[in-house]
C-alpha cells in the first residue's frame, strides 16, 4: 500500500489518505513499545525533523502530517517535556491559552509524529548531522535570550529579565535559582508589553488567586511573603504607542485589591487622536484614558480607596542608569531619561528631552523583549535582527534548511500569530516535495541514525509517553495541593519519572 | 491488532466526549471514531436542527446543520469542519481563531458582544465591522441558513496581495 502511494504521488493521496493511514496504524501497533518501533517500509517515507517543541514546533508538524500523510516527522526538544512557552510563558492564570496543548498532545500522538526530549540540537547533534538523516530540517527553536537595556548597573542584586523572572514563576529549571528578592515596596518594570504586564499582574495578584494555578511553589511562597506594592510599568514612548494588548490591560484594570495610578500630563492631546485610530488601538486607548482620566462610579471609587496596591503606567521615559545602596550592593533605585516624540502613530520614535528623573525601587525587571539566539554555527544567522534569514520559512543560502515561529519572525505574536507563521513554513516545505525542489528520492535513516549517535553520546532522549508519566505526576502532585499542576522543577527530576 | 486499533478509537471517542470543544484540527486518521460518535448523537436530536453554511477560506460553500444551543465552533467541531487552526483555546474566549465573518443583516441578528469577546477579536486577523468569535454565538431557530465566512490567514492575504501586484 505504501509503494503504490508512494508511486502515484500526490494526485491521489486524497482518496488512499484513510486507508494508508490505517495501515499504518496497524502496522505502527504491531511493532516497538509505546508504538515507537517504526514501521518496516518507513525507511522510503520522506522524514522531516523540528528543532522545538513550541507552538511553532507543534503547529508546523500538525500542517505537515495533514498535508503529506507519508512523511515521518521528529521532534526534538531541548527539555524533557514539551509546548515551551505555552508551558513555561504563558502566565498561570491564563489555564485557557494553554488548551492548545491538547491539540499538540494530538499531534504527538500521531503514528507519523514522534517526539525525542533531552535532546539539545547544537550540543547533543549538530545541525549538520540531522540534515544527513533527514530530507528537511525546521528549525522553531523560539527566542532563549533577551535584549538587554544596556545600561549601568544592570548587574545589581534586584535587576532581572522579565525572561528569568518568568522562568522563574513558571518552574523552567534553569531559572530556579533566581529567587528574586522581593522585600522592597516599589517594582520598576521596564517595557509595556504583554510580558510586562504578565509579570505586574504575577506581583500584584492576590495569594488566593494565584495559589488556584499551576504557579510552582516556591514562587507561591515568595509571593506570599512579598513586600511589593506598587509596580510601576515604564514605556519608552506614549499611551498611543502602548505594546501591551486590551485583554491585558482590562485584567490590570480589574484586578482585585489593586488600584490604577497615572500620571494626567501623560495623556494629553490623546483624546483627540483617539477618534482617528483604527479599532483594536481605538479601544485600548480609550480603556486607557478611561482609567487615567474618568472619575470612577462610587463602587469603583470605593474599590480603589480600599485596594492596598498600587499599578501605574509611566510613559516617555527610557532608563539610563540602575541606581544602588550606599553599599553598593542592591538596587536602590533607577535614573529615567524623559524623552519626547518624534513623529506620530505607531512610528513615533522617542527622543531624549536632556531631562532625568529618579525613581527610588528595590526590583527593576527589564522586559523589553526576548531575542533568539543562533544555536550552530552552519546555520546562517542575522544578529541585526536575531533571526535566521528566511523567506516564507524557507532559510535562506541552505537547502533543506526551514525555520518557523519566533526564531524566524522575531519574538513577537501570539500563538494564533505564531500558528499562521507555522502553516506557512509547512506549507513552503510541502511545496518544495511536491515540486522536487527538496530531493526526497534517497532514502534517509531519520531518528534510527539520530537514535544511534546520541546514545554513543549518552543521551537519553525522553519520548513522549514518558512526558505523559510526568505529567500524571504532576497533576497528581498539583491535586493533592488544590491546584491544576505541580510542575516538577528540576531536569534531574522530570528524568526519574 | 485490529482489537488494539478499535481501542485506539474508542479512546479518541472518549478523549474528545470530555473535552467536546477539542479544537477542529485534528486530521481524518484521528476523526475515524469520531465520525460514528458524532452521527449517532445527530440522529438523536435531529428534529429542530438549524442550517448553517459556512464559507472557507478557498471559498467553497459549506453547508451543515447544527442544533439550537450549540454554538458556531461547536458545530464546526461536530461536523469535522476542515478549518486549519479554528478553535485553538476551544472556545475559551482566549485566541480569536474562531473568527467568522458575517453579512450585516445576518451581524445584527447574533446576539449582543461582549467587552470580553471584543477584546479577543481586536487580535484577529483581518478584522471587520462585521466580524464575530465564533465560540460565542450560540445557535437559535431565527439564524436559519446564515452564512459565515472565515476568513484568510495571514500569508493567504499576503499570497493574494503578492498575486495581484
Ligand atoms: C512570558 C510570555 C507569555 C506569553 N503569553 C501568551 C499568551 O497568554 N497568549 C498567547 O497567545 N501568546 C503568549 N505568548 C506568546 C507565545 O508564547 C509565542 O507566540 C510562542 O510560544 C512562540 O512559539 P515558538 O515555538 O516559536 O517558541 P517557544 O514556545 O519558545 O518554543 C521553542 C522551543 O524550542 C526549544 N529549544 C530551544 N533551544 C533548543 C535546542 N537547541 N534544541 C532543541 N530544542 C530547543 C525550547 O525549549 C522550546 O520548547 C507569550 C510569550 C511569553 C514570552
Ligand atoms: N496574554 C498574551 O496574549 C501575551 C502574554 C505575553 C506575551 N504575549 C506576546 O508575546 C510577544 C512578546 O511580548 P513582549 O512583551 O516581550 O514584547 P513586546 O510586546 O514587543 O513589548 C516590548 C516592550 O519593550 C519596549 N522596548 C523594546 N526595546 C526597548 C528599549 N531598547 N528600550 C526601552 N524599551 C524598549 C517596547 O517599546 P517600544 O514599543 O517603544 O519598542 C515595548 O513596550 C508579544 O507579541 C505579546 O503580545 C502575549
Ligand atoms: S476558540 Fe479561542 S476565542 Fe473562540
Amino acid at each position: 500500500m505504501w509503494k503504490l502511494y508512494f508511486f502515484y504521488g500526490k494526485n491521489i493521496k486524497h482518496t488512499l489518505l484513510f486507508q494508508t493511514s490505517f495501515v499504518h496504524v496497524l502496522i505502527h501497533d504491531s511493532v516497538g513499545m509505546n508504538g515507537r518501533g517504526k514501521a518496516p517500509f518507513s525507511s522510503c517515507r520522506p522524514k522531516v525533523c523540528i528543532v522545538g517543541s513550541g507552538p511553532a514546533g507543534f503547529y508546523t508538524a500538525q500542517h505537515l502530517i495533514k498535508a503529506r500523510p507519508d512523511v515521518d516527522v521528529d521532534i526534538y526538544e531541548r527539555l524533557p517535556v514539551p509546548f515551551g512557552l505555552v508551558r513555561f510563558g504563558v502566565a498561570p492564570d491564563h489555564p485557557e491559552v494553554k488548551n492548545v496543548i491538547n491539540t499538540f498532545t494530538q499531534t504527538a500522538k500521531h503514528t507519523c509524529c514522534s517526539f525525542y526530549g533531552n535532546v539539545t540540537v547544537g550540543k547533543d547533534v549538530s545541525v549538520g548531522e540531522l540534515q544527513q538523516a533527514y530530507h528537511a530540517v525546521v528549525l522553531s527553536y523560539g527566542a532563549e535570550g533577551n535584549r538587554s537595556m544596556g545600561v549601568p548597573g544592570e548587574d545589581l542584586a534586584g535587576v532581572y529579565s522579565a525572561k528569568d523572572f518568568v522562568g522563574w514563576y513558571n518552574g523552567l529549571p534553569s531559572c530556579q535559582e533566581l529567587s528574586p528578592d522581593l522585600s522592597c515596596e516599589t517594582a520598576v518594570i521596564l517595557g509595556q508589553g504583554n510580558v510586562a504586564l504578565d509579570v505586574a499582574r504575577i506581583l500584584l495578584s492576590p495569594i488566593d488567586i494565584l495559589k488556584k494555578t499551576d504557579i510552582t511553589q516556591p514562587a507561591l511562597e515568595a509571593l506570599a511573603e512579598s513586600h511589593v506594592r506598587r509596580v510601576l510599568i515604564v514605556g519608552r514612548r506614549g499611551p498611543v504607542q502602548i505594546a501591551c494588548t486590551i485583554k491585558e490591560l482590562r485584567e490590570m484594570v480589574n484586578l482585585p485589591d489593586t488600584r490604577p495610578e497615572m500620571v494626567a500630563a501623560d495623556f494629553e492631546g490623546v483624546k483627540d487622536a483617539v477618534k482617528d485610530l483604527p479599532r483594536p488601538r481605538k479601544r485600548l486607548t480609550e480603556l486607557m484614558l478611561k482609567t487615567a482620566m474618568e472619575i470612577p462610579g462610587e463602587k469603583e471609587q470605593e474599590r480603589r480607596n480600599n485596594a492596598s496596591r498600587v499599578w501605574s503606567f509611566r510613559f516617555f521615559r527610557s532608563p539610563i542608569e540602575i541606581m544602588a545602596d550606599p553599599d553598593n550592593k542592591r538596587t536602590a533605585g533607577i535614573r529615567l531619561a524623559v524623552n519626547k516624540l518624534e513623529g506620530s502613530g505607531d512610528g513615533a520614535r522617542a527622543v531624549l528631552t536632556g531631562e532625568v528623573e529618579d525613581v527610588s525601587c528595590g526590583l527593576v525587571i527589564s522586559s523589553i523583549g526576548y531575542k533568539s539566539l543562533p544555536i550552530d554555527p552552519s546555520v546562517p544567522f542575522d544578529s541585526s535582527k536575531a533571526i535566521v534569514p528566511n523567506s516564507m520559512g524557507r532559510v535562506q543560502q541552505a537547502a533543506g534548511l526551514y525555520c518557523s515561529g519566533w526564531l524566524k519572525t522575531g519574538p513577537t505574536g501570539v500563538i494564533a500569530t505564531t500558528m499562521n507563521n507555522s502553516f506557512d513554513t509547512a506549507r513552503s516545505l510541502v511545496e518544495d516535495m511536491d515540486s522536487g525542489t527538496l530531493d526526497i528520492s534517497a532514502a534517509k535513516p531519520g531518528s534510527q541514525s539520530i537514535s544511534g549517535l546520541l546514545e554513543k553520546r549518552g543521551v537519553k532522549p525522553v519520548i513522549f509517553s514518558d512526558w505523559e508519566k510526568i505529567d500524571s505526576v504532576e497533576m497528581s502532585r498539583g491535586e493533592a495541593a488544590g491546584k491544576p499542576r505541580e510542575k516538577l522543577l528540576t531536569v534531574e527530576e522530570m528524568l526519574g519519572h | 491488532m485490529a482489537l488494539v486499533a478499535a481501542l485506539r478509537r474508542l479512546a479518541h471517542v472518549k478523549l474528545r466526549d470530555y473535552s467536546p470543544r477539542m479544537a477542529a484540527v485534528t486530521s481524518s486518521v484521528w476523526l475515524t471514531g469520531q465520525r460514528s460518535f458524532t452521527s449517532r448523537t445527530q440522529c438523536l436530536r435531529s428534529d429542530n436542527k438549524v442550517t448553517v453554511n459556512f464559507i472557507n477560506r478557498d471559498g467553497e460553500k459549506i453547508t451543515v446543520k447544527g442544533s439550537p444551543g450549540d454554538s458556531l465552533l461547536d458545530i464546526v467541531i461536530n461536523e469535522d469542519l476542515d478549518f486549519d487552526g479554528f478553535g485553538a483555546c476551544e472556545g475559551t474566549l482566549a485566541c480569536s481563531t474562531c473568527h467568522l465573518i458575517f453579512d450585516e443583516d445576518v451581524y445584527k441578528n447574533l446576539g449582543p458582544v461582549t467587552d470580553e469577546e471584543m477584546d479577543m477579536l481586536d487580535l484577529a486577523y483581518g478584522l471587520t465591522d462585521t466580524s464575530r468569535l465564533g465560540c460565542q454565538i450560540c445557535l437559535t431557530k431565527s439564524m436559519e441558513g446564515m452564512v459565515a465566512r472565515v476568513p484568510e490567514s495571514v500569508a493567504d492575504i499576503r499570497q493574494s496581495k503578492d498575486g495581484s501586484s
